[in-house]
């Protein structure tokens, strides 16, 4: 319990200085902070209709969030969801139009699992292999496996054979059977919420509750030790990047079959970027992931409503974003000098002799 | 003779441990004089202080009269101090003249290469220590790259030169080529402090030795005058009596077979073609000074490396390419002689650290997920068998004593009933109560037929517990003797190669 207090405390606290600071940049820019903030919370929870629409953009945030917190948890840095992302919408979107005639539930669980299925590999089998073979950093093997992504789904929409009929780059629209349902009528809020609050705890049961989430977590600890205690360092590093890219293919599959139905050209869904964030505030709790999520959602639903009330940029979210990243990552940097003083301690109070 | 460097009661204490007591050495001008001492005896911490690295709590140290201040290496290589560390501090793509004369380079803004190319070579000339300036660092082998540092050292002007475990990563005849460089030194007047815990080395190259032991400087010898003997014993020491009351017993049938096990580590075999076996209720001393293989034949025989060439049998099965977690199955339990980097996971609660080699076993794991109850209960039993304090067992393992980290991998591993404990130093760092319960559980497994290799660097340790005692030097099983026939001074001339000369 204290544990879960102690774990809350530390992003709220990061939170807390980045809003303040922001509302120092407003009030040098000549705004007023309340009424800002004001507007930007009611743009983001005040009606049933905005609710639904932060819930809604958390919705990808959190499955990708998810992704890149297992990496974390497994001693690994996937910062590649973005094109796991793409790679998984992608796929969902082409089961989703060129599969005529299934039953909507097979067809959408088909569409999942493909899109899973494709983005798991994407970050499994180059990155992952690369990492677990020869070494190569996750961290440029992921950011450059994105890249590729991106430019694939420009070939695919701009001419090529993912492109519908006409001139906008774009795919055809998915079939009505792979389509989720909505949970609230006139927003964008689909039963995918489910999936992602489902996915929540499917995470945490694998991380703390599995054989498979103990070698992960024992990988991501000590190397050294999983190794002594018989655990496949590199199987597992590849399993966990797997892992981490089907859940930002399921956040690209979700987003297709429940939000946008096709898959438009463009240069970044921004998810899988904010996906590290998230990861990073929620110190990768999977529980935690849903929060954050739901955070730098709606700052991103409300930053508009904000800008239109108050004069406020919205890209004044993106400050506060940037701000608690820095907090959260100077958080860790508190956490290793407190490690090494601990040590100290305990060194000194063995000194006494160890009692045994 | 001049004296060049004096260190004078120098102490130094981290919190638990007196890393340095009332230290006092001197070396004087063109001789070399070795500090030998076991790992943890408090020789890099004397080095560190003559570096500058550490501050001393008291003491003081004079370079030709001049007293050294302490404050940064910058200091002491101002003063005329030249280390060669253990591992190099060079940078593989410049050449070895960028390497030796960056930071203190001839030319401004351009680096005039002739200039300092020519500067180089005059340099290695006036040494003896013949290197081609023009060459990448890269290409160079290990024996010329050390090279390179001892000319670095003598570019910024050194008046003594420090030589830290400077054959560590030599091959043996790259090391030759490093003593007849240190005696060509020696000749030109350049005082040489040499560390090393290789006895024979030592003997072999140094003019006096310095033997440490648990941050005591013992004595100092002249090394003409002494014997390895008088040096494995001052090394080793005489610490604790244990008091052990061991049974005799009959061994049983080999459990574990080692046949011509070589095993390599980079380019250097650090274990020989070993043969050996291990019997049911024998506890197995392997005694060597610390580097010799020990730890190499301890992953191999583990499974954590391979073995580059032999053979190793299990319980009459061929085990030499199986897993660790096939040998963990098939009943080998290892303590590992560094627990807090190998044996336990320090941010794991101290459950998962009791279940960390068996969490997929049944009970603890049924369909690939843990059983709370069942690994709470079992975390439960072992502390208090193993009487782990605090008896929490959400606490995390690094909140714990050496002792207590100790006995849960004890624990977890003699829990397991094993056919086979390989025990590495496993009563390093601990204090006598500690020491001797682990002691006694060892014995207690020998008594039930179980087999144990233990690896120790403390000779009472072997002698009070092993049934037999091999004796690992350079990688070579030198001989195999009964536990409780054999002298020490028998064990320590076996473990400075001496018998060697015996046998061929």
């Amino acid at each position: 319990m204290h544990k879960a207090v102690q774990g809350i405390i530390t992003p709220l606290i990061a939170v807390g200085i980045a809003v303040l600071i922001g509302a120092l940049g407003m009030i040098a820019t000549g705004h007023d902070p309340l009424q800002a903030y004001g507007a930007l919370f009611v743009g983001a929870f005040g009606t049933k209709v905005n609710f639904a629409n932060t819930l809604a953009n958390a919705v990808p945030l959190i499955l990708s969030g998810l992704g890149v917190a297992i990496t974390f948890k497994a001693g690994l840095f996937n910062i590649g969801a973005e094109g796991q992302y793409w790679m998984g919408s992608m796929a969902a979107v082409w089961i989703g139009y060129s599969l005529p005639g299934l039953p909507p539930v097979l067809h959408v669980g088909l569409a999942f699992l493909v899109g899973m299925l494709v983005a798991g590999l994407w970050a499994g089998i180059i990155p992952g292999l690369a990492k677990a073979l020869v070494g190569a950093h996750e961290v440029i093997t992921t950011m450059m496996m994105s890249y590729i992504a991106i430019y694939l789904s420009h070939y695919m929409l701009e001419g090529g054979p993912m492109m519908a009929p006409g001139y906008t780059p774009q795919s055809p629209m998915i079939l009505p059977s792979a389509q989720l349902g909505m949970l609230v009528e006139r927003t964008q809020l689909s039963w995918g919420i489910v999936v992602a609050l489902v996915a929540a705890c499917v995470v945490y049961w694998i991380i703390y509750k599995t054989t498979l989430g103990f070698r992960l977590r024992t990988v991501g600890l000590n190397p050294r030790a999983a190794k002594y205690a018989g655990i496949n360092v590199s199987f597992n590093m590849v399993l966990a990047l797997f892992l981490s890219g089907a859940l930002a293919g399921l956040a690209g599959a979700v987003q297709m079959l429940g939000v946008q139905h096709r898959l438009y050209d463009s240069f970044s869904s921004g998810y899988g970027y904010t996906a590290i964030v998230v990861a990073l505030l929620a110190n990768n709790n999977p529980f935690g992931v849903i929060l954050a999520a739901i955070f730098f959602a709606a700052l991103s639903t409300g930053g508009q409503a904000m800008q239109i009330a108050s004069g406020v940029p919205a890209h004044l979210t993106e400050m506060i974003s940037g701000i608690i990243i820095f907090l959260v990552a100077a958080k860790e940097f508190g956490a290793i000098f407190q490690r090494k003083r601990t040590v100290k301690r305990n060194l000194t109070e063995s000194k006494g002799g160890l009692k045994v | 003779m001049h004296i060049c460097l004096e260190v004078k009661e120098i102490t130094k204490e981290f919190p638990g441990v007196l890393a340095n007591d009332h230290v006092n050495m001197e070396v004087s001008e063109g001789e070399i004089h070795a500090i030998l001492g076991e790992n943890g005896a408090g020789k890099s911490t004397l080095m560190k202080i003559i570096y500058g690295l550490y501050k001393p709590d008291f003491g003081t140290i004079r370079l030709y009269g001049k007293e050294l201040q302490f404050t940064s290496p910058r200091q002491a290589i101002e003063t005329g101090i030249g280390m060669v560390h253990q591992h190099f501090m060079l940078i593989p793509e410049l050449t070895v003249a960028e390497n030796i004369v960056l930071g203190g380079e001839l030319g401004k803004v351009h680096y005039r290469r002739k200039e300092n190319e020519a500067l180089v070579r005059e340099l290695s000339a006036q040494y003896h220590l013949e290197i081609d300036p023009s060459m990448k660092v890269k290409d160079l082998t290990v024996g010329l790259q050390q090279r390179v540092e001892i000319l670095k050292v003598f570019y910024r002007k050194a008046r003594l030169l420090i030589l830290d475990e400077p054959t560590a990563m030599l091959t043996p005849q790259e090391a030759e080529e490093l003593f007849l460089v240190m005696d060509k030194l020696r000749s030109q007047g350049v005082p040489i402090l040499f560390i090393s815990h290789k006895l024979d080395e030592v003997k072999k190259i140094s003019d006096r030795i310095t033997v440490m032991r648990a941050g005591k400087a013992v004595s100092t010898l002249e090394t003409k005058a002494t014997t390895p003997q008088e040096l494995a014993n001052l090394m080793v020491g005489h610490e604790v009596i244990l008091q052990v009351s061991k049974p005799p017993q009959k061994a049983g049938e080999p459990i574990l077979e080692v046949k011509n096990c070589v095993v390599s580590s980079g380019r250097i075999d650090k274990v020989k073609g070993c043969s050996f076996e291990i019997q049911r209720g024998e506890i197995f001393g392997l005694a060597g000074i610390d580097g010799n293989g020990q730890a190499e034949l301890v992953n191999a025989l583990t499974g954590i490396t391979r073995i580059k060439s032999g053979q190793i049998f299990f319980n009459g099965k061929e085990i030499t390419t199986a897993s660790v977690r096939q040998r963990i199955n098939a009943g080998i339990a290892y303590i590992p002689q560094d627990r807090q980097v190998d044996g336990l996971v320090m941010d794991f609660k101290l459950t998962e650290n009791f279940m960390l080699r068996d969490f997929a076993q049944k009970p603890y794991a049924r369909a690939g997920q843990l059983q709370k109850q069942v690994i709470e209960q079992h975390s439960n039993r072992l502390a208090e068998d193993y009487d782990v304090r605090p008896r929490q067992t959400q606490t995390l393992a690094r909140n714990l004593s050496g002792g207590n980290q100790q006995k849960v991998i004890l624990a977890r591993e003699v829990s397991r009933d094993p056919e086979l404990l390989i025990a590495a130093q496993p009563t390093r760092g601990l204090d006598v109560g500690a020491i001797q319960f682990i002691h006694n559980k060892l014995l207690d497994l020998r008594t039930e037929g179980k087999a144990i290799l233990l690896v120790s660097l403390e000779l009472d340790e072997i002698m009070a517990l092993s049934d037999r005692i091999g004796v690992i030097h350079e990688g070579k099983l030198m001989d195999i003797l009964p536990g409780g026939e054999v002298t020490k001074e028998e064990l320590g001339l076996l473990m400075t190669g001496v018998g060697l000369e015996k046998e061929g």
